[in-house]
C-alpha cells in the first residue's frame, strides 16, 4: 500500500492496527470468560478455556494484558479524541446520524462525537474494571481487602464489564454499518470519498499536506 | 431419619431445577448447639479433625483459649471463647462452637464460583493456599447419609451438641430455653436466623437478645444486598440489555441499512482536492 496512491488515504499504520487487534482479541476472550462466570446459563462458555477453574485462572491475566495493550493504543489516540464543540452538535443530531443523513451533520475531524464518547467510555470502564478486578482476584489480592470491599468489587466489576460489552457491541456494529471502516482497521487505508463523507475536516487536513499521523 | 441427604437440593452455576421429587418428608436435619451446656473441651474440634482427616498447623499461643486462632481450610470447626461481664458484675464465659451454619438460603452458593467467601454472612468458608479450593464443614454428609450423627455430635461429652430432625431439635431447644429461663436467663433463646431462611446448625444462647456477645455471632445475618444485587437482578437484566444492544444493531442494519460511500462521494472528494491543490 502506498499513501501516495491518490485512491487511498492512510488511516491507521501497521503498528496501530496490530495494537488494536491485540486489544480486540483480548477483549473477546475476556467477554466470553467473563460472561461464563457471570451467568449460569453461559457457564458452558468455560469449555472454551479448559473448564471452570481454568477460566477463573486465565480471565484476570488476560485482563491485565488487555489493559496494558489498551494503554498503548489509548495514548496514541488520545489527542484526536478530545471532545470539541462540533462533537456535541454532532451528538445532538444523533437522529441524522443513525438515518445516514450526513448532509445535516457538522464537519467531523479524525473521529466523530460517537467515537470519542466510546473512547472515554472504554477508559472509564477499564479504570473501574482494573481495580475492582484486583480486589476480587482471590488468589493474590482478595485477602488484603475486607469482605464488604470484595462484595462491592464483584458488583462493580460485573456492572462495568456489562457496560463495556454493550459499548463494544455498538463499536463493532458501527464498523459493520459504515462500510469501509473495517478495511481501515484491517488494511489501514480508506478511499478519499470515505474520508470526505465521514471525516471531512480530517480529509482536508490530510489532503492539504498537513503531516499525517 | 431421612437418608437421602446426599441428594442435591441446590447447585450453583445452573438455572435449571435440581431433582425435587424426593423430599425430606420425615423432616430436614439440624444440629443444635447448646452454648449453655458447652464446657469448651474441644472434643468436637478433635473429632472433626479425625473424621475428616484434617490436620491444621500447630500454631502459637495468642493469649486466649482459641486454638487455632481462626477457622481454616484445615479447621472446619472452632471453639470461640468470649468473656462477658454481665450487668450484675459477674463474669460469664461464653463459648461457641463456630462453623458452617448450613443456611437454608446459602449466600456462599449464591455467590459461587470462587466468591463463596464474599457471599457467606457468617465468614465461614476458607480457601486453601495449596489448591485454591474452598473448604468448610460438610455437616458430615458422609456420616449422615448412612444414618450416623456428625462426628462433633458423637464426641460431645456434655450433650451440648445434638443432631436430629430440625423439628425435634427445635422442640428440644424449647425445653432447654424453658429450663434456662427458670434459672434466671430471661433472654435465653434459640438462634435460627430467619434472614437466611433459617439454619441447619442452631444455637441455644443464654443471651439470645445479644448474639454479638458470642464472639461476634451476627445479630440479623442475611445475604449482603450487594451480593443479592450482583447475583440477583443484574444477571437477567444485563444479559437482556446485551442481547437487546446487538438486536438493535441488527434491526438498524435491516431497517435503515449500511452507510456506503458511493461514486458521488468520491467525486466530491476529487473536486475538493482539486480546489485546494
Amino acid at each position: 500500500m502506498s499513501s501516495r496512491d491518490p485512491a487511498r488515504i492512510e488511516r491507521y499504520g501497521a503498528a496501530t492496527r496490530i495494537n488494536h487487534w491485540i486489544v480486540a482479541i483480548s477483549f473477546v476472550l475476556l467477554a466470553l470468560s467473563g460472561l461464563a462466570l457471570f451467568h449460569p446459563a453461559l457457564f458452558w462458555l468455560t469449555n472454551l478455556f479448559g473448564g471452570g477453574p481454568w477460566t477463573r485462572i486465565l480471565h484476570p491475566f488476560i485482563g491485565c494484558f488487555m489493559v496494558i495493550a489498551f494503554l498503548l493504543l489509548g495514548m496514541k489516540l488520545w489527542r484526536d479524541n478530545t471532545l470539541q464543540r462540533r462533537d456535541w452538535i454532532w451528538l445532538r443530531k444523533i437522529g441524522d446520524v443513525v438515518n445516514n443523513r450526513e448532509q445535516n451533520l457538522p464537519e467531523v475531524g479524525r473521529y466523530n462525537g460517537g467515537q470519542k464518547i466510546l473512547f472515554f467510555t472504554i477508559i472509564v470502564c477499564l479504570a473501574c474494571l482494573l481495580p475492582s478486578g484486583i480486589v476480587i482476584w482471590r488468589q493474590y489480592f482478595s485477602g488484603y481487602f475486607s469482605v464488604d470491599v470484595v462484595r462491592l468489587g464483584a458488583l462493580a466489576h460485573a456492572f462495568f464489564g456489562f457496560v463495556l460489552i454493550c459499548a463494544i457491541i455498538v463499536h463493532i456494529y458501527a464498523g459493520i454499518w459504515v462500510k469501509g471502516s473495517i478495511r481501515a482497521m484491517t488494511r489501514g487505508w480508506v478511499t478519499p470519498g470515505w474520508a470526505w463523507k465521514h471525516h471531512r475536516a480530517w480529509f482536508r487536513e490530510v489532503t492539504k499536506g498537513i503531516q499525517q499521523r | 431419619m431421612a437418608l437421602q441427604s446426599l441428594d442435591i437440593v441446590r447447585r450453583s452455576a445452573t438455572t435449571l431445577p435440581s431433582p425435587e421429587v424426593r423430599g425430606a418428608h420425615t423432616g430436614q436435619v439440624a444440629k443444635l448447639i447448646d452454648t449453655t451446656k458447652c464446657i469448651g473441651c474441644k472434643a468436637c474440634q478433635v473429632a472433626c479433625m479425625e473424621w475428616n482427616d484434617l490436620r491444621d498447623e500447630i500454631g502459637t499461643c495468642t493469649g486466649h483459649y482459641e486454638n487455632p486462632a481462626d477457622l481454616s481450610e484445615h479447621s472446619w470447626t472452632l471453639m470461640r471463647f468470649a468473656e462477658y461481664e454481665n450487668p450484675k458484675g459477674d463474669l460469664e464465659w461464653l463459648i461457641r462452637k463456630d462453623g458452617c451454619m448450613h443456611c437454608e438460603d446459602p449466600g456462599c452458593l449464591k455467590a459461587c464460583c470462587g466468591y463463596c467467601i464474599a457471599g457467606c454472612p457468617f465468614d465461614i468458608p476458607r480457601i486453601s493456599k495449596k489448591d485454591k479450593k474452598a473448604y468448610k464443614c460438610t455437616l458430615c454428609s458422609d456420616r449422615v447419609a448412612v444414618g450416623l450423627e456428625p462426628a462433633c455430635v458423637k464426641s460431645c461429652p456434655t450433650g451440648a451438641i445434638v443432631f436430629g430432625s430440625k423439628q425435634d431439635m427445635t422442640e428440644h431447644a424449647q425445653e432447654r430455653i424453658e429450663d434456662l429461663k427458670s434459672r434466671g436467663f430471661d433472654q435465653a433463646g434459640l438462634y435460627d436466623p430467619a434472614g437466611v431462611g433459617g439454619t441447619h446448625v442452631m444455637y441455644v444462647l443464654h443471651h439470645a437478645d445479644q448474639p454479638r456477645l458470642y464472639s461476634g455471632l451476627p445479630e440479623k445475618p442475611r445475604i449482603s444486598p450487594t451480593v443479592g444485587l450482583w447475583k440477583g437482578a443484574t444477571k437477567p437484566l444485563a444479559l437482556f440489555a446485551i442481547v437487546a444492544t446487538a438486536a438493535i444493531g441488527f434491526l438498524h442494519y435491516i431497517g435503515i441499512g449500511p452507510n456506503e460511500t458511493d461514486e458521488q462521494d468520491e467525486e466530491g472528494a476529487r473536486l475538493e482536492r482539486e480546489k485546494t491543490s
